[in-house]
């Protein structure tokens, strides 16, 4: 199954700042910071938790569908740092 | 000529969309990323090429409530951490309170210590608590070599610090090493030092600020010594902490990891003792002055509109520089590097690689008066003397004896 069909949020532990840019993410546990350095990657993280799975995300921030690869590896790069996870995952298995 | 001497195209430019982050940064963002705050002037040391010329206490320095002030306008811009400094911050006696009460609002804090108040028991606080990161200075691996920078007994101070925060279990110190001509060839027994005590090791660049313009000359990397900490730098780059001090470095070869771009006014900034906001720490002068947090209506009135700021956010054109073939990797250097060795802004840096800066300062110059100075107007018996034996002969015969060229016959 792709992650687009999963269901993902970003993770307690991250705080989230715009910029003109983007937005500066800071995950507060393992103390990295990210840039998500396009306004549309930061409608899709912040919108993750609301909708079903990360194609609706995408679909609902405006991402044409033959970016939804693109935005998938992404949101990969964003999952390696803990900046996002699986919303299955039991939150307190911090 | 704009007020800090840099060019800078006379329309101003709208940021572009996309493109590499360094281009977006050029432009500054909304609160800085790394953010200096040196809590007080104070300190128990003298090094010799302290940055901040820093030894007595400002009484105008902000009181606990106006700190604690500063830390919630931190929380409200979203700035994730800071980096405490001084002076020594340790012997401000709020300062662990302060450190608690960041913590409790969402800024982290990294505070650089000469260990002097690491004992056993604030280690194990420190051990215990979220969000701290501490860093002791040490420049040299053996007492010789950093003492006689940094003053007698200071060695075993950083030491027996980095000891109890090991043995506190704190994990990952970092040793913080200001790079010199007297420890590049050291590089390997800090890393030797670092891992002994499970810590990371930080290296920096010798800036040429606060009292540190006094010895510089003395001080700083000699050309040879520049491509030996660069290749040191390469082989160990992931595992060493730089604070992305080197980017002069750059036209070596590949670029080190980091920004490689001048930060001052766009992602860096610091706060003084006495609230007042600089473009970055190696800068503590009136021409880097951005306002007061007091004064000036608060530190994001001053981050986000101070005309110092503002100019230093415009695309820079490099000068003189910007005919180099490699511009574009260093992108000039060090703006207080330059500015502290009396060179002009918009020139190569004067440690430039390419030989360029050694050229510029064979060149008529003025060194600016220091901006502030907070040493102790007394000796005291940690100064460092940077004294070495006379290698070369006298200049006159009665700099060896007194009574040189007296005859009592012929008087």
């Amino acid at each position: 199954m792709s992650m687009l069909d999963e269901a993902w949020a970003v993770s307690p532990s991250v705080a989230l700042r715009p910029e003109p840019f983007g937005a500066l993410a800071y995950h507060f546990g393992n103390r990295r910071l990210t840039f998500l350095k396009r306004p549309e990657l930061v409608r899709v993280v912040t919108s993750l938790s609301t909708h079903a799975d990360v194609r609706q995300a995408l679909v609902g921030a405006g991402v044409p569908a033959e970016q939804h690869d693109a935005y998938a590896a992404a949101l990969a790069q964003l999952a390696a740092t803990d900046m996002i996870r699986p919303r299955h995952k039991p939150e307190d298995d911090r | 000529m704009t007020p800090t001497g840099l060019m800078t195209p006379a329309a101003p430019v709208r940021r572009p969309s996309g493109g590499a982050l360094v281009d977006q940064f050029e432009y500054g963002l909304d609160a800085p990323i790394c953010l200096t705050w040196e809590l007080t002037y104070a300190c128990n040391l003298a090094c010799a090429h302290c940055l901040s010329s820093s030894g007595r206490r400002d009484p105008r320095e902000l009181t606990t409530a106006q700190c604690e002030a500063v830390i919630d306008e931190l929380q409200r811009m979203q700035v994730f951490y800071v980096n405490v400094g001084g002076g020594e911050p340790t012997i401000r006696p709020d300062f662990w309170h302060l450190l608690e009460y960041a913590v409790d609002h969402q800024v982290g804090v990294k505070f650089s210590t000469n260990g002097v108040r690491i004992t056993p028991e604030r280690a194990r606080l420190l051990a215990g608590t979220d969000y701290v990161d501490v860093q002791v200075s040490l420049d040299g691996a053996t007492l010789e070599v950093n003492d006689y920078v940094r003053g007698p007994g200071s060695y075993d101070t950083a030491l027996r610090a980095l000891r109890n925060l090991r043995d506190a279990g704190f994990e990952d110190a970092k040793i913080s090493v200001v790079c010199t001509r007297e420890n590049i060839g050291q590089l390997d027994e800090f890393k030797a030092i670092a891992d002994e005590y499970g810590a990371t090791l930080r290296l920096t660049r010798l800036r040429p600020s606060g009292r540190g313009a006094d010895v510089w000359d003395q001080l700083h990397p000699l050309p040879h010594q520049q491509r030996e900490l660069y290749d040191w730098l390469l082989a160990h780059g992931d595992k060493v902490l730089t604070g992305d001090s080197f980017f002069h470095l750059a036209p070596f070869g590949e670029p080190l990891p980091g920004l490689n771009l001048c930060g001052a006014g766009r992602v860096v900034c610091l706060i003084d003792p006495v609230g007042d906001v600089y473009a970055c720490p190696f800068a503590i002068h009136e021409h880097f002055h951005a306002g007061n947090v007091l004064t000036d209506g608060g530190f994001a009135q001053v981050w986000r509109n101070s005309p110092l700021f503002t100019e230093l956010r415009s695309p820079q054109t490099g000068g003189a520089c910007a005919k180099c073939e490699f511009f574009d990797s260093c992108r000039g250097g060090c703006m207080a590097a330059k500015f502290f060795t009396g060179l002009p802004l918009d020139g190569p840096d004067p440690e430039c690689v390419q030989g360029y800066g050694e050229h510029a300062l064979g060149d008529a110059r003025v060194i600016p008066a220091a901006g502030q100075d907070h040493s102790r107007r007394t000796p005291t018996r940690n100064q460092p003397v940077m004294l070495k034996l006379l290698t070369r002969p006298p200049v006159s015969a009665c700099a060896e004896s007194p009574l040189a060229d007296f005859d009592p016959t012929q008087s």
